[in-house]
């Protein structure tokens, strides 16, 4: 008996203990609230006419860096108004209206309530937001740029659009799992420049590393969605429920940019398309809503921090297993029947209208799915200043069979030594 | 003076969409635009005249203010079709112009409608409804705005004839549901809401089972905003231009 009740009062103790450790992770960091400065007081009609010219396009340029739109507004839908359906492994988040209106938007909430929820993933209301809203990363972002982005939220036309509950399954949809995971996995990192590192790979981390929040696709994530560094071994991605593969920013087999020249990077961020390399899916719609609006000196920032990102160790290895000789012939014969006369009988492309696939990294890297859906669904690069007009890909309707022996071709055509696609590998990519 | 133009046009055998897909408008430059225009040929057919499979239609030769409004529709999600919506997620709309004056200026044969078998009854009432409505229901007659040959009419009216009855079933159905709507006032929903039971199907069917003329393209109306002619406003019509 006595030793009963000395167990359960040891799992109390242990349970509150837990609980407050918690509770405590939850608030770590978290700044006061306190009232903003008049200019900004809460339900001022005039605040957004006094913030400055420039502090709006300060605000407006940044909501671009950190590509607040695409989450933030539905197809065909008011600018920021919310309502698009976040897909995630524990079901779906609808991004909020982010417009000023009183009742359904952000227009009761003061500054220091926004950057709390910016940073620290905390409503007005004190409640925790799901992580599908990026703040681990946008906890980087300065005091001055987090002002700038509110003014600049405050000045859209107030839309009044409900906001849609998330669809989130249980118990992913309980704000004691989303403090569970804030536990594990969240502490806020406001950005600290490396004083070692030039002024250029300090912008180029905050704005990469903060508002572009590449490592909310970029950095695996374990099973519970908690997201590890760009830097990681194995970094890189399978998307939820989108099925593309976002590859390691830092391994050169994958998307690393150590061995690119930096004009080139800036070239794909700004254009959506350069002589080896085109955008698509998921980095389709970030190049079309954020990159190709953010300035030269910022690209070039951001692509000398990602070229400076050390290569994970081990290296990819070449495939050195064999290849069904059958099996080759029948990829060689679809490439030049459905690809060639585009993309060339050496793979060679067209620079800057269809990307070369000798040498494309997105044929080769070890996960091949994304070549998979490259080849069934097509379409067009996104349209930027440099790129108005793109090129379409037809979608191709192959049989898992004929995917995989293309895959396979292509994976071992120009030198190539890329593991060999099954069928099985092609369904799993769909 | 324009219409002096198109008559003159249509007496010299040029097809009219060449010179009405834009009108006052950029030349189209279709030896840039055909490469460009491969993801949609995959499907809609060699140049956009008709898929192999007989649902998905022609494109080719259908007014371009139409095709600009579907372009338009398709990627802000008034129709709903992901792979549409996919494609063109991320396309401006000046590009979507100029897709759209791209396929109205393809001049190309009928590809031939796959023959359905469809009781008698039905088509006598199809012809009815597309000929001359069907006045207890506030119908119009399908000619009464998409031209008397059914070929359509410029600048935004679609052509009806060449089209898969399945196709032109799934069509008036998902303007009954609201799965594919238009810019308001959404005429052709307010249509598809009045029609009756098994009338869809009627319609359809009689459209889909008649022969295209040669040379079928869309009719050239009398001058005057083309919205004060209909039957019905259609908030599509008169759509200005990017």
């Amino acid at each position: 008996m006595n030793r009963i009740i000395k167990g359960l009062a040891t799992s109390v103790v242990a349970l509150a203990v837990l609980a407050a450790v918690v509770a405590w992770r939850n608030l770590q960091g978290e700044e006061p609230l306190l009232p903003d400065p008049p200019a900004a007081v809460t339900g001022d009609p005039h605040a957004a006419a006094r913030a400055t010219s420039s502090t709006l396009a300060l605000g407006a340029y940044l909501a671009r860096a950190g590509n607040c739109a695409a989450c933030h507004t539905a197809q065909g839908g008011a600018a920021y108004a919310g309502g698009r359906a976040i897909a995630t492994p524990f079901g779906n988040v609808y991004a909020g209206n982010l417009t000023p209106d009183a009742d359904t938007g952000l227009g009761r909430w003061s500054a220091a309530e926004f950057r709390r929820a910016l940073r620290h993933g905390r409503a007005r209301d004190g409640r925790l937001l799901v992580p599908a809203f990026p703040y681990p990363q946008f906890s980087q972002v300065t005091t001055e740029d987090a002002n700038a982005l509110w003014a600049f939220l405050r000045s859209l036309p107030p839309v009044v659009q409900a906001n849609r509950p998330h669809a989130l399954r249980w118990p992913y949809n309980s704000q004691a799992a989303l403090a569970v995971w804030r536990a594990l996995y969240f502490s806020p990192a406001p950005f600290v420049p490396d004083t070692q590192q030039a002024a250029d790979w300090n912008r180029g981390a905050y704005l990469v590393n903060g508002l572009g929040h590449c490592a909310a696709c970029h950095a695996s994530r374990n099973l519970l969605g908690g997201a590890g560094d760009l830097a990681d071994a194995g970094a890189g991605s399978k998307l939820a429920a989108q099925h593309w593969y976002a590859p390691s920013l830092a391994d050169p087999a994958e998307a690393g940019v150590s061995g690119w020249a930096t004009d080139e990077v800036v070239q794909l961020l700004k254009t959506g398309i350069t002589g080896r390399a085109s955008v698509m899916g998921p980095m389709a719609d970030v190049v079309a809503g954020s990159t190709q609006y953010l300035s030269e000196p910022d690209l070039r920032a951001m692509a000398r921090y990602l070229a400076a990102l050390p290569a994970p160790a081990p290296a990819a290895q070449p495939w050195r297993g064999s290849r069904p000789a059958d099996t080759l012939t029948q990829g060689e014969k679809l490439y030049t029947r459905h690809c060639a006369d585009c993309h060339g009988a050496q793979g060679q492309g067209a620079p800057g209208i269809y990307p070369a696939l000798a040498g494309n990294r997105a044929v080769t890297m070890a996960n091949p799915g994304n070549l998979v859906l490259a080849i069934t669904r097509g379409g067009f690069a996104p349209a930027t200043d440099g790129n108005p007009r793109p090129y379409g890909m037809p979608a191709f309707d192959l049989s898992h069979a004929e995917l995989a022996a293309l895959a396979t071709w292509l994976r071992a055509a120009w030198g190539h030594q890329a593991k060999p696609v099954s069928e099985v590998d092609v369904l799993l990519a769909r | 003076m324009l219409h002096g133009i198109f008559i003159m046009c249509a007496a010299l055998g040029w097809p009219a969409a060449l010179l009405a897909a834009e009108p006052g408008a950029t030349r189209i430059d279709t030896e840039a635009m055909a490469p460009r225009m491969q993801a949609c040929v995959a499907c809609h057919g060699d140049k956009g005249r008709a898929s192999r499979e007989g649902y998905l239609p022609r494109i080719a030769g259908k007014p371009a203010g139409y095709l600009y409004q579907q372009l338009l529709n398709f990627r802000d999600g008034r129709r709903s079709n992901s792979t549409m919506a996919g494609l063109l997620a991320h396309q401006r709309d000046a590009y979507l112009h100029e897709m759209a004056g791209y396929f109205a200026a393809l001049d190309l044969p009928q590809a031939a409608v796959p023959a359905t078998p469809v009781a008698p009854a039905l088509l006598a009432r199809g012809a009815l409804l597309a000929r001359h409505g069907d006045p207890d229901r506030s119908l119009p007659a399908c000619s009464a705005c998409h031209g008397s040959a059914l070929g359509g009419t410029l600048p935004a009216v679609p052509g009806l004839l060449g089209l898969p009855r399945d196709y032109l079933i799934a069509q008036l159905g998902a303007w009954q549901t609201g799965q594919r709507r238009a810019t308001a006032p959404d005429c052709m929903a307010e249509i598809a809401r009045r029609l009756g039971p098994g009338d869809a199907s009627a319609v359809a069917s009689w459209l889909a089972a008649q022969p295209v003329p040669a040379g079928l393209a869309p009719a050239v109306l009398a001058s005057g905003p083309a919205a004060s002619r209909a039957p019905l406003a259609c908030g599509s019509v008169d759509h200005p231009p990017p």
